[in-house]
């Protein structure tokens, strides 16, 4: 949808692997998403990478780039998810 | 900033512990399609629902990607019919027509189901009430999504007697016309007692007359987050107890705030409320009974079940209310017997009964609902049911509602299946004691005094 100052968090989970972030940092830069923070840990034994993204430079629309990463994730085996960040911030900030 | 461990508990939320919207609900004020001709005022409806709600579908699907969040319903309800429709029909069957229009009006723009087909007979009842509560087993029966309400009594006004009794009438008929599917239609027809206008569950929701020309109402859905929430504190006293449940709630709310306001912004349709009830489905973890065993119970049922729901829909609604700006509709835990797993496994090991039930829903919402009982069941014994659900409600000011299913044909010990998110049910024992002499008096039983509350 239309983009106003919003953020979103990308989500990786899956197994640990050579070139995640590398690939979906790759992706993000060829469509010109600025990536403000990331940070990363394994929760039992699995792989959890968080990612704040700014989408307003994107050159796709947010729908198409969720069905992208969704694709990529499933060749890097991986689940990745694309949500605004309202909905995290609505649940745990007062 | 938001943290790896709050992402990862939200999506844990929605992938583990179903954590849902139940439902987005526009309600639709249909009194500007009224006319004394009856074609023209089934071309108002169809022309005013479509008009309207004709984004419904696509927002509902939008706002589901944007958040990863699962919407699981798209759902309108409109004015009480028995008020639209009392200028133009002259007989059941001119009402049957509008239950027709309704059910197309949701097919087009994508809703899953359509409530207002109702009337509000709580003192008396018009000749258009009548006309349309008679019109309910054919409107039912050959429409897909419509579904209806009746609301019988009120603390203000007491209970209508004719009315329970024409509806325990009605409800056998329901029953019998819909026969070869298990009698599965019943399950669209909800009696209350001090019915909310704002409601935006099924089969109860319709738009009421106090309300805007439209509104979006948004129920969540959360039993299994309360439920992996109390794990983590078994053993602990009721204080630890009560804050866990009104952490989780808040949560859950929250979330269904954030869903109201982006709907309502996408459609345009300003924000009405956020309905903070634990609606449980029959997926395995979506119970509200299985919080009851959490909180410390065998099964639900069990010696103590009152009063762990009681504090149950308490905490739920304290930690809501922050939440939400505006909350409303039935807000309560819901008890439905054929959507919920761990109520199911309460009937069958036999640890729960009707009059248990029943005292349940004096401390939640929102009564007997989805209870399978014997297709053999006489209509003022229905009726007789239905008239303690009301008394309940009428006494201790709140909303009570009945939806009893009598199944033709079969009787204790069958199972009927309703498929889908309305489950299974095992048919309940019902008390075979008489009262007719009660329910063929007629008339209404007088509003309850509001002072001197013992």
């Amino acid at each position: 949808m239309e983009n106003k100052q919003q953020k979103t968090i990308i989500t990786v989970v899956g197994k640990d692997t050579v070139g995640i972030i590398a690939k979906v940092c790759t992706y993000l830069a060829e469509n010109g998403i600025n990536i403000l923070d990331i940070s990363q840990t394994i929760v039992s034994g699995y792989f959890n990478m968080m990612m704040i993204a700014d989408f307003n430079g994107s050159k796709k629309a947010f729908g198409d780039c969720q069905e992208d990463l969704e694709k990529l994730g499933e060749e890097i085996g991986v689940d990745i998810k694309c949500q605004r960040e309202e909905i995290f911030q609505k649940m745990h900030r007062i | 900033m938001i943290n790896s461990w709050e992402v990862i508990e939200t999506n844990h939320m929605v992938e583990h512990e179903n954590l849902d919207v139940r439902t987005i609900t526009i309600g639709i004020s249909l009194l500007e399609c009224i006319d004394s001709d009856l074609d023209k005022l089934n071309e108002n409806i169809y022309r005013r629902i479509t008009t309207v709600a004709k984004d419904l579908a696509k927002v509902g699907d939008a706002i589901q990607k944007e958040f990863g969040i699962p919407i699981v319903n798209k759902r309108i309800s409109v004015t009480p019919i028995a008020l639209v429709g009392g200028a133009a029909c002259k007989s059941p069957e001119d009402f049957a027509t509008i239950a027709d229009t309704l059910d197309r009006a949701a097919e087009a723009v994508g809703a899953d189901l359509i409530g207002g087909y109702s009337a509000l007979v709580s003192k008396g009842m018009t000749k258009a009430d009548e006309m349309l509560l008679r019109s309910i087993p054919t409107a039912l029966c050959r429409t897909k999504r419509v579904c209806s309400s009746a609301n019988l009594a009120s603390t203000k006004t007491g209970i209508n007697m004719d009315a329970v009794k024409l509806m325990g009438e009605i409800l056998l008929e329901v029953a019998e016309m819909s026969k070869d599917r298990d009698s599965v239609d019943c399950m669209k027809l909800v009696v209350f007692c001090n019915a909310p206008d704002d409601n935006p569950f099924m089969a109860g929701a319709f738009h009421g007359v106090t309300e805007a020309d439209a509104i979006i109402n948004v129920g969540v859905s959360g039993p299994g987050v309360v439920k992996t929430a109390l794990e983590k504190v078994r053993g602990e006293n009721f204080e630890v107890l009560c804050e866990t449940i009104k952490k989780t709630a808040f949560k859950v709310t929250r979330v269904g705030q954030l869903v109201a306001q982006e709907a309502s912004r996408m459609l345009g349709i300003p924000f009405g409320i956020v309905d903070l009830s634990l609606a449980p489905t029959p997926a395995v973890g979506d119970s509200v009974a299985d919080i009851l065993c959490e909180i410390g119970l065998e099964f639900a049922g069990a010696p103590g079940t009152t009063a762990a729901l009681a504090m149950l829909n308490d905490q739920v609604k304290k930690g809501g209310v922050m939440a939400s700006s505006y909350v409303g509709g039935l807000s309560g835990a819901f008890i439905p017997v054929s959507e919920d797993q761990g109520m199911i496994d309460a009937v069958q090991a036999g640890a729960i009964t009707l009059e248990k039930l029943e005292a349940m829903t004096c401390v939640c919402s929102v009564g007997l609902d989805m209870i399978a009982i014997p297709g053999d069941t006489k209509a003022t014994t229905i009726s007789g049911m239905i008239a303690d659900e009301m008394a309940l409600g009428m006494v201790n000011q709140k909303t009570t509602a009945c939806r009893l299913i009598p199944v033709i044909g079969k009787g204790v010990g069958d199972t009927v299946e309703f498929g889908g998110l309305f489950g299974y049910a095992p048919i309940m024992p019902v008390n075979k004691f008489s009262c007719d002499d009660f329910i063929n008096r007629g008339g209404r039983i007088p509003a309850p005094i509001h002072s001197f509350k013992n």
